[in-house]
């Protein structure tokens, strides 16, 4: 086990180094940026000087190398729109963020796992075909769409939820089921896959030879080994979530890390676009790293060797 | 020594249908294959045909004609069956080529992630050793990127168009074709028929094609409908937010966002845009769903 | 209702029917047999004769489509047909009990062998975990495991084959049943590994006084186990008898030809080419005409046409066959 988790640790420190660097070159793309920063009416002087005050004119490895020191404290310089620093701005709007995906990750695993385990109880019955029609509407259903059908139904036919802000908890509730409701068929699909498999096997005919009630049968022995990949998706899909915020946030004009990352892109705020897709990259990292130790964890065959 | 039959027909006397019938009845049989083909086939079909059935032209401003409701509204007139938007185009028109665009991303889009994705997967499950470990890492490391948001960055910094759009998705949504390629590869590769085709000594590459590709075919057609949904998915979201495919293209998405200051009153700007995304996707999604239970129903789920 | 002294196991005209797209598959299409306390019967049949369904529709332990019918399917008098599925949940792994063929996978990884072990016992039994605890340390070192208390913080995966097979028959032994089934339970092993196993649950038997119902294909198990014998083919039993009386005079033309199958040393001569038995197994779906082994059978007749009756032999021996039994030509002495 020891051995695993250091080879996942330097996996992930190799992979989050990878993608600073991606991160980092994203300013070249446009080609000199320095003359981007510099805007449209600017003379060659006046890019000189940015060029020399932002560090430009040393050679790219340095600037990377320096530009990476500097993000490991935190320090992302300031924002071109609010020239303020970068982080600071980032960790005021983090908590949104969040909250937004906590819950909304909990509102998928409420209802997905559910109805996995009961479609896989039931196979080929009126439940698991519900379950799985639920999967690929919510496969087929655009987000930013659903969000403003809910809307226009929640907001002004029935005027039960706020629009967009993210002042009380009833914000929240919209964005929650869109977001959720995103990552509720990859959930559901793996656990009823899952559990379709785990009912099938050797051991649970075991369990049931041994004459132990349906619930232990379930929960005791299919349900903690079908969940252990389902721990993995987690990680994922959280992942995924927050690239999907972006969207959410957007719509509902929820003051999040996401909704400021579009902010920032339409606003060419490199500094702020690059912190933020170094962190969400960073979170995802870790998220992965953690959802591998839990499913080794939860695995003897791994935990114990 | 007699042998009493009992009745039963003896092996020779059993006759079966052919492979090539089975596989039709069960792609016949299939319910989601059929319904998701028929949906995916008539708006192609559309697509196709835009120039003869679109009543209009789809960038054609009638400015006396704007916010026109559909033909099922009270206001509504059969001049205009979908409405028109608010610059007086004719929502119809613009439904039909905006399947163009969707279609032409998704196609495009999943068929380029999947030329890298392929030829990645394929050569890590081959050649094993340390083309799998970089390719394994490339995957690793094009998973903790947030799609959108790398998307979004680049199209604001090189400027939105289908194109750019295509290229951008295209070498972004490689990952889930590397991962199954890699293992159906795998997989593949330990039959013996893998090992017959070395030891007679054929090439490297006439094994990969001849004797790998057609094996892992079926899963690879599985995950090309997923990515191409995917595809025409974050496309409308891009287009939606703004960076994607710029007006006044008919974009489904873009129609959705050009839209969303009217959904108060003229919701039908959004919900017309929004149910032929849905339809679209719903369509594609059966169909990948249909063909992985068709090719291993083991699969299923 | 007076009981006899000791247990059994009365079974009469079990089907197991399991409905197909092509037509109902009668797996198992009537059978009837007795099981003692003490007793071990085998019952033998190639693959697909139904004989693992036999031991499954007893523990009522079938797939949820498959249908089982019995006139009487009694274990201590006590009518199995009628229990409900909770009562029945009662009965499994308290009075009869039941142990697999493939011990690689019929422990759940996630859990310790201690735990599983208690876990049997504690479902039927008002225990502190101490005492079931015991019970495990005793019953793991009555199957031959060492360091029994040490094994308990185990993992199945870190078990050999044996020792999870050893550990499956202590499980099953947990609470005591007074019938033990045993599905091929030593198909999956090595061979040495398989003699001991056998050796064990002759041991146990002994000790415990259980009833056995030793499920295999393999006529080398049979001939060390078996008290009684039932030869199953395509559904039915068309022979029982004692292990002696099967074996030296086997009175249906299906177990003639099993026998003639194996070579046995010091009878067999070198060169000489064993027996096979021509033909397939005919299909179960739907009725089957007549005798299910007529079209492999060497003399076969057309009185095999119909259903041939069971023939009683004597006390506990039967054959399912039209000719009587010294019609047959006698097999080579030994």
């Amino acid at each position: 086990m020891l051995v695993y988790t250091a080879k996942r640790i330097v996996l992930a420190i190799l992979v989050a180094l990878t993608i600073s660097m991606l991160v980092f070159s994203l300013l070249y793309l446009s080609g000199d940026p320095a003359t981007a920063l510099a805007g449209e009416s600017a003379t060659s002087a006046d890019i000189e000087k940015i060029r020399h005050a932002y560090g430009f004119d040393r050679p790219v490895w340095v600037q990377y190398l320096s530009w990476l020191a500097n993000a490991a404290q935190g320090e992302f310089g300031n924002s071109l729109y609010f020239r303020l620093p970068v982080w600071d701005l980032i960790l005021e709007r983090l908590p949104t963020t969040m909250t937004l995906g906590v819950s909304a990750m909990s509102f998928a695993i409420v209802l997905a796992i559910p109805l996995g385990v009961l479609a896989a109880m039931f196979p080929n019955s009126l439940i698991d075909r519900a379950a799985l029609f639920m999967a690929v509407v919510g496969q087929a259903m655009p987000s930013f769409w659903f969000a403003l059908m809910l809307i226009v139904l929640f907001a002004f036919t029935w005027p039960v939820l706020p629009a967009s802000g993210s002042d009380t908890w009833r914000h929240f509730v919209l964005p929650t089921i869109v977001l959720g409701y995103y990552a509720t068929p990859a959930f559901m699909r793996l656990t009823r896959t899952g559990m379709l498999d785990v009912l099938s096997s050797d051991y649970i005919r075991t369990a049931r030879a041994k004459g132990l009630r349906p619930w232990t049968v379930l929960f005791k022995h299919a349900l903690r080994n079908a969940i252990i990949p389902v721990v993995s998706l987690a990680a994922v899909q959280f992942g995924f979530m927050l690239g999907g915020s972006v969207i959410i946030e957007t719509v509902f004009a929820l003051h999040g890390a996401g909704f400021l990352a579009w902010e920032s892109i339409s606003r060419s705020d490199f500094p702020t676009v690059q912190a933020i897709l170094l962190l969400f990259s960073l979170l995802y990292i870790v998220l992965t790293f953690v959802a591998d130790l839990l499913n080794a964890w939860l695995d003897p065959r791994i935990r114990v060797g | 020594m007699s042998v009493v039959s009992n009745g039963l027909p003896t092996a020779q006397e059993i006759v079966g249908p052919t492979p090539g019938q089975r596989l039709r009845r069960r792609l016949f049989g299939h319910r989601g294959i059929v319904v998701g083909g028929s949906i995916l086939g008539v708006i192609i079909l559309m697509a196709l045909l835009a120039p003869l059935i679109a009543p209009y032209d789809p960038y054609d401003q009638i400015l006396t004609a704007r916010i026109k409701p559909p033909v099922w509204y009270p206001h509504g007139t059969w001049e205009h069956i979908l409405g028109t938007d608010q610059v007086g185009r004719d929502y119809l028109s613009r439904l039909i080529y905006g399947s163009q665009i969707s279609l032409l991303i998704g196609f495009f889009a999943a068929a380029l992630s999947g030329l890298i994705g392929t030829a990645m997967g394929i050569a890590a499950g081959y050649f094993g050793g340390r083309v799998d470990l970089v390719v394994t890492f490339l995957i690793t490391c094009r998973l903790s990127l947030p799609v959108i948001l790398v998307s979004l960055a680049v199209v604001a910094v090189i400027g939105g168009s289908l194109e750019v759009v295509i290229l951008v998705l295209g070498l972004l949504l490689w990952d889930r074709y590397a991962v199954v390629m890699r293992a159906a590869t795998l997989q593949v590769r330990s039959l013996d028929f893998v090992a017959a085709a070395q030891t007679v000594g054929c090439s490297t590459w006439h094994i990969l094609v001849s004797e790998i590709l057609p094996n892992v075919m079926n899963q690879l057609i599985v995950v090309a409908t997923l990515e191409f949904a995917h595809a025409v998915l974050l496309e409308a979201a891009l287009s939606f937010l703004g960076l994607g495919v710029q007006p006044p293209l008919p974009s489904w998405g873009l129609m959705i966002a050009e839209g969303r200051n009217y959904i108060l009153f003229d919701p039908w700007l959004i919900a017309i845009p929004g149910v032929a995304l849905f339809t679209l996707l719903l369509a594609v999604n059966l169909l990948g769903d249909g063909a992985r239970d068709v090719t291993a129903p083991e699969n299923r789920g | 209702m007076t009981e006899p002294a000791g247990f059994s196991l009365e079974v009469e005209n079990l089907t197991v029917s399991i409905p197909l797209a092509a037509g109902t598959l009668r797996a198992v299409r009537g059978i009837s047999f007795q099981v003692n306390q003490g007793e071990t019967l085998c019952i033998v049949g190639e693959s697909g004769c139904g004989k693992s369904l036999t031991s499954l529709a007893l523990m009522g332990l079938l797939p949820a489509k498959a249908v089982r019918g019995a006139d009487r399917l009694t274990l201590n008098g006590v009518d199995l047909t009628a229990l409900s599925e909770r009562q029945m949940s009662d009965v499994r792994g308290e009075s009869m009990a039941m142990i697999f063929q493939e011990p690689m996978t019929s422990l759940n990884p996630a859990y310790t062998i201690g735990n599983q072990l208690e876990e049997a016992l504690r479902r039927h039994r008002r225990v502190s975990r101490t005492e079931a605890r015991e019970r495990a340390i005793y019953l793991l070192e009555k199957v031959g495991i060492t360091a029994a208390a040490s094994r308990l913080q185990q993992y199945p995966h870190q078990l050999s084959g044996g020792l999870r097979q050893r550990v499956m028959i202590a499980m099953a032994l947990m609470c005591g049943p007074d019938l033990l089934i045993c599905d091929e339970p030593t198909t999956a092993l090595d061979v040495t590994i398989q003699a001991q196993i056998l050796h064990l649950l002759r041991d146990l038997q002994r000790e415990f006084n259980m009833a056995i119902i030793l499920i295999t294909h393999d006529l080398g198990v049979v001939a060390r186990m078996a008290d009684r014998v039932a030869v199953m083919y395509a559904g039915e039993i068309v022979e029982t008898g004692t292990a002696a009386e099967v074996f030296a005079a086997p009175s249906h033309p299906y177990t003639r030809g099993l026998l003639q199958c194996i070579p046995i040393p010091g009878r067999t001569r070198r060169g000489e080419h064993l027996g096979s038995i021509p033909g397939v197994v005919p299909s179960l779906v739907g009725e089957i005409a007549g005798c299910a082994f007529a079209n492999r059978c060497p003399h076969a007749a057309a009185a095999c046409r119909s259903e041939p009756p069971a023939r009683d032999l004597g006390p506990g021996r039967m054959v399912r066959c039209v000719l009587e039994p010294g019609a047959l030509p006698q097999m080579e002495p030994a």
